[in-house]
Formats: structure tokens, sequence, C-alpha cells
């Protein structure tokens, strides 16, 4: 098979990455993601819209973000160089914003005047809510019951930015359970609504509209490192939940083979137990939530809830792309279990004076190993791809401190 | 391709002059064996064809009745191979009311869209509606279904225009199903006269009977719906049966309450004579 030159021509005109993607949607919503795909390809086109992403970026978002070199981090492990992606730096705290913007403005161009979103962690749900605010946009965040209960101060932001809150009680009330209730709301609103998806996932068009505004991290980092350091890296490292901020690191190098492209999966309690979110390591092929990719499943096809102790990486799914980046080995990723991530959280704090969201503490957790694997004149970039503040709490807890 | 238990329940309906009565169940719900008891009460109570859903952990396009329906059958561990072996099971004593199964990609992708077809055609079943997989994605299960004559059942929802109508029934067989209301099952019901033209067009193009359903839950509304369509689906308010029954903890009163309501609209659709 000839892959060279072909990496980055996926989705074909179907919505596959080689057999992941496509889209598994209700009749109902057919028509919808029809004129999304249209009207991406005329916004992508269009350099009036380009124009007002860069603005945003530069001046809402605070992009370009820093490339970091963690001094103190590259010391401890006394290996390859270490950068951090500043994408934490972002407004928001997270790159989830990056994103946001985009489909927003592709929302505004469609005429639509209510956004409605899934968020886990919260983040997303606050990007979402953030953006609507600036443009003055009903927003509507459905949330699982679990996740309301473990983001508090996540859930209060989205209120003061104006959103509404719909707590997801139907299933087991985390993510998933969240995304099912947002396409349901969608198949019902779909004269006046816009599903703005927090993750490269879901049905064609949207892992490649959500990879390609989050490209802009790799894009940044790619021009960095050169100025930098005069060459490439060796790797690049991302955390995973649904794949975005990996995705988006990723694909800008993904012409680049000499380029190790790691993707970081939970493994929870261990992969093990079955208490996980590692789709690609602990799970099967099948079709969710508009997308056939990895998924956590029985034998009989039910999906299996997740378990992350980072709420944005509890996710039984993944992005199509990466499933298909993995299948064909043009990526690999490894797991870090929940401990793991703690160290690595403390470790980051300590070292860097950087405090990292859990999820990205995920992909700190294998950087140590991967910097040996690289060896001395080894270079390599990690997406900090979230700020810790929101994780607070729940590493207290988690530590068994009382605040 | 031989004369389908679909295609002969339909024009034997015509030729009575009225609309299909076709009941949705969800297998497993509350138990395998009210549900066999189920089936059989829809049929003696004039359903015409049944649609048995196979349940999934993640229905997104179901609303909290069917959700709930799922999980108390997922609870009690029915599994596709369940459903199979329920239609089976209905089958050894009726070789003429058609069986849809109903539900989502995922379960019959895992088992594999070769061993399922040849499973579900063993079993009796007539045709299935998989509510994720539209006509761009179908095409597995049409290979797959082809060898079996089994019918690949679409839906068709007040957002298909006619281009789109060509493309969902290119391919389709058996009948189509009119989702009534841009939303999810159980929802507020529609208009016929608002939907009137949609469902012409859906016939004219497909050439296929057009069942409609969503939101259908009385007698009254199932005949104000059967002047503009060839069928009224209706399924949460059977689902609803199995519910009452299961929260009094009386299972074998679900084929009676589910026979009840059956007969109810029916009898309506009829125009008042009782089925039978
Ligand atoms: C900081 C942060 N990183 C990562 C993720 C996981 O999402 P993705 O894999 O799409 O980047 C989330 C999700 O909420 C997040 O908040």
């Amino acid at each position: 098979m000839e892959l060279r030159n072909t990496w980055d021509q996926w989705p074909d005109e179907n919505g596959r990455f080689g057999e992941f993607g496509g889209r598994y949607v209700a009749e109902t919503l057919m028509p919808l993601i029809l004129d999304l795909e249209t009207e991406y390809r005329a916004a992508k086109q269009d350099p009036a819209f380009a124009a007002q992403m860069d603005d945003l970026w530069a001046h809402y978002v605070g992009r370009p973000s820093p490339l970091y070199f963690a001094e103190r981090l590259t010391e401890h492990f006394g290996a390859a160089k270490i950068y951090l992606k500043r994408d934490e730096l972002n407004h928001t705290g997270a790159h989830k914003i990056n994103n946001c913007l985009g489909q927003v403005l592709l929302a505004m161009r469609m005429g639509k005047t209510r956004i409605i979103a899934e968020t886990g962690a919260g983040q997303h749900g606050v990007a979402t809510a953030t953006v609507c605010a600036r443009f003055g946009l009903k927003c509507v965040v459905f949330m699982g019951e679990t996740d309301v209960e473990r983001q508090k101060p996540n859930v209060f932001r989205m209120k003061l930015l104006g959103a509404e809150i719909v707590p997801v009680s139907s299933g087991t009330g985390t993510l998933k359970d969240a995304m099912n209730e947002a396409l349901r709301d969608w198949v019902t609103n779909v004269h006046d609504t816009f599903y703005c998806i927090g993750t490269a996932a879901g049905p064609h068009p949207y892992p490649e509209l959500v990879r390609d505004f989050q490209s802009v991290i790799g894009k940044e980092a790619r021009a960095q490192i050169l100025e930098r350091e005069g060459r490439l890296p060796d790797a690049v490292m991302a955390c995973i939940g649904g794949g975005s901020n990996a995705i988006g690191l990723f694909h800008p190098f993904i012409e680049d083979e000499d380029v190790r492209l790691i993707g970081v999966e939970a493994s929870g309690h261990g992969i093990e137990t079955g208490q996980h979110a590692a789709a690609l390591n602990g799970g099967a092929p099948g079709i969710l939530h508009g997308n056939k990719t990895y998924l956590l499943q029985t034998d009989d096809g039910q999906i299996i809830d997740a378990h992350s102790i980072s709420a944005g990486l509890d996710y039984p799914g993944i992005g199509p792309e990466h499933s298909f980046l993995r299948d064909t080995g043009r990526a690999e990723y490894l797991t870090c279990t929940d401990e793991e991530a703690l160290e690595a959280f403390q470790l980051c704090t300590r070292l860097e004076g950087i405090i990292p969201a859990l999820e990205p503490s995920h992909a700190l957790a294998r950087v140590g190993e991967v910097a040996e694997d690289l060896g001395k004149d080894g270079m390599m970039i990690l997406n900090m791809c979230g700020r810790g503040d929101k994780d607070v709490f729940s590493v207290a807890e988690a530590l068994g401190v009382e605040i | 391709m031989p004369t389908s238990r679909i295609d002969t329940r339909f024009a034997k309906v015509k030729a009575e002059g009225r609309a299909a009565l076709v009941a949705y169940m969800m297998a497993g719900d509350p138990d395998l064996e009210s549900s066999y008891q189920a089936l059989c009460a829809l049929r003696d109570n004039g359903a015409d064809a049944i649609e048995l859903g196979a349940p999934f952990t993640d229905p997104m396009a179901d609303g909290p009745a069917i959700q709930k329906a799922a999980l108390r059958a997922l609870a009690n561990k029915t599994s596709l191979s369940d459903v199979l072996a329920l239609a089976k099971r209905f089958r050894e004593d009726d070789q003429e009311t058609p069986l849809i199964m109903m539900g989502y990609a995922n379960p019959v992708h895992k088992m594999g869209y070769e061993a399922f077809a040849a499973a579900a055609a063993d079993a009796g079943i007539d045709g299935t509606i998989l509510v994720d997989l539209p006509p761009e994605e179908d095409q597995p299960i049409r290979d797959a279904y082809a060898a079996h004559d089994l019918s690949v059942i679409r839906l068709a929802t007040p957002t298909t225009d006619e281009a789109r109508m060509a493309k969902v029934a290119d391919g389709a067989s058996g009948f189509l199903y009119y989702v009534a209301v841009a939303g999810v099952t159980g929802a507020g019901s529609a208009d016929p006269e608002e939907i009137r033209s949609g469902v012409e067009m859906a016939q004219r193009v497909s050439g296929l009977p057009v069942c409609v359903g969503f939101g259908i839950k009385t007698g009254e509304q199932a005949v104000a719906m059967a002047k503009i369509a060839d069928g009224v689906v209706v399924g949460s308010a059977f689902v609803e049966q199995a519910r009452l029954a299961s929260v009094a903890k009386t299972p074998q009163v679900t084929a009676e309450k589910m026979g009840q309501l059956a007969l109810e609209l029916s009898t309506a659709l009829s125009g008042g004579v009782p089925a039978k």
C-alpha cells in the first residue's frame, strides 16, 4: 500500500479514514450534516472566514501559544529534550476554545441561533459558553449528572457565562450520555440549532473540521520548533480523550514520517480491571455517536462505561482518525493509569511551576520513557492542552487532602 | 425475490381498504417470556406487523420511554441472540405476521453483518430498521441481506426533500418508515395535514407502503394518521404498558395490557370493528 503522501488526504469523500469514520446518524440528521459539510467547504475557501478566525485567535484566545523548553523535566529524565506546547495558556484554560470558535463561526454562517454542546470535564462546555457569550448566541450544555457533581466550578462558570446546563441522568450520567442527549436535542431542533461537538469524533464532517480547527496547535508547534532547533522533533505526544488535542498536534506532522506520533490513553484502574477509558488499547471497532471507531464494548455490542480520574478522558470511544492511524501504524498509543497521572501531575507542578490538567498529566506520565527511548540527542514536544486549576479539588481528594 | 411476508401483509391490508397497525415492543422488557406472550397478544389483537426492538445501551434516537425499556431489557441481560431466539419461537406457529427487528447498528456490527443476516433469516425475521445506518452506510447490510431476502427498511422524515428521498428509496424494501416529527420517539405528535405532502412524496418516489410513526398513542391519533398513510406505527405507548406491568411486578400482565391497547388501536383503524 502506498501510504506516503496520502496521510493528509483523509477523510475520503464518504468521510472515511480507511474503514473508520462515516456518517452513522438517523435520517433526520442527514440533510443537516450534508449541509454542514457544504458550508464548511465554502468557509475553508473564504479568506474572510480565515481572517476572522486569525483575529480572534490572536486577540481573544491569545495565540500563538508559546513553545516552552521544559528544562527541569528534561534534566529530571536526563534524556531527550522536552518541549511543552502551552495551550493551557489559552483563554478558558485549554485547547477546546480553538475548535469552539471555528464551529460557532460556522454556525453563524449557517444562520443558526442556538448552540448546543456536550461536556465531560466542563472544559468544552465552558469554551462553548464563552464563545456564545462573545457572540450573543443562546447556549445549552448537556452534562452527565455524575460530571455535574464532580465539576461544580465549571458548572458555575458556564452559568455565569449565560449558558443553560442540562444535567443528563439517562444511562450512567457521564459524557457519552451527555452526547446522546445532545444528539436527541439536535434531531428535535434541527431548524435553528447547531451542535458544537467537543472532540474530533461524531459523524463526518465533524472529525475533519475539529481536526482542522485544532491543527493550529501543530502548525504553530512545527514552525516554532523549526525556528528554535532548526529541525523537526523526533516525537510529538498528547493525551487522548476523544482525540482532538492529539490530532491537532499530530496532523501538521503527519507527512513527516520520521516524527513519531504518540497518543496516551487513560487506563484508569488498569486495562485488566475493565475500568478504563482506553478505546484503542482495550476496545474493538464499532459504531457509536455517528462514526465507526474503536469502542469499549461487550461481546454483544453494548457500550461499556469508561472510567478515568480525568473527566475529560472518560469516554468509551475515540475519534476515527486515531483508529486509522493506529491500525496503519502511523501513530502509537500508550496508556497511563489514574495513579501514574497523579504522580506526573505533581512532578510537573514541582519541577516546572506549571499545574497541568489531569488530561495532559496522562501524556506527561509517559514522557520519561519516550525521552529515554529517543536518547540524549532526541527532542520531543508534548501538548500541554489544559491547566489544572479545574482539577485541584479532585486531586486533593485523590491524595486524601482536605481543602 | 419471493413475495415477502411484509409485501403480502401490506397487500392484504390495502385490499381491506384500511391502514396497517404496526406495533413496536422492546424484546426482553421486562423479560423474554413476557415478550413472547406480548408478541402473541399483539398479533391476536390486530397488529398487522410487529417491530421487535433490540435493546442498545445508547439509543440516540429514542425518548425516555424506549430508552428505559432498553435499559430494563439489558438489566435482564437480553442479548441480540436472545432477540433472534424470541423471533424464532414466535415463528414456530406464526408464518404470516411480519417481524421487523428495530435497533441500532453496533450490536449487529459486532455479531457481523453476514452472521446476523443468516441468523435473522433463520429466526424468521423479515427485515430490519437500523436507525443509525442511513443509505450512505448500509451497503454492507444490503449485501448481506440480499442472499436471505431480508428487507432493508429505511427512514424518511419531514427533513427529507425529494432529492434525498430518491436516495432513501434506492435499495429500500418492505415499507418506508416515515418519522412524523423531527425528534425522538415518544415526543409530541404531528398534525397529519402538515406531513401529508411529505408522505405522498415518499409513496410516489419509493413505490413502497409508507408507515407513519412517532408520537401516535391513541386510537383517535391513529385514525387521523391512517387517512394519509399505508400504516401507523405505535411504539412508546406499547412500551409504556410493559413498564406499568413491570412496575406492578406483574410481568405476566404485560401481554394482557399490550393486547388491550392493540385491540383499541386496531378496532379504531378498522372503523370500529374489533379484529378477528
Ligand atoms: C484539558 C483537556 N485535555 C484533553 C481533553 C480530552 O479531549 P481531546 O482528546 O479531544 O483533546 C479534555 C476534554 O475535556 C480537556 O479538557
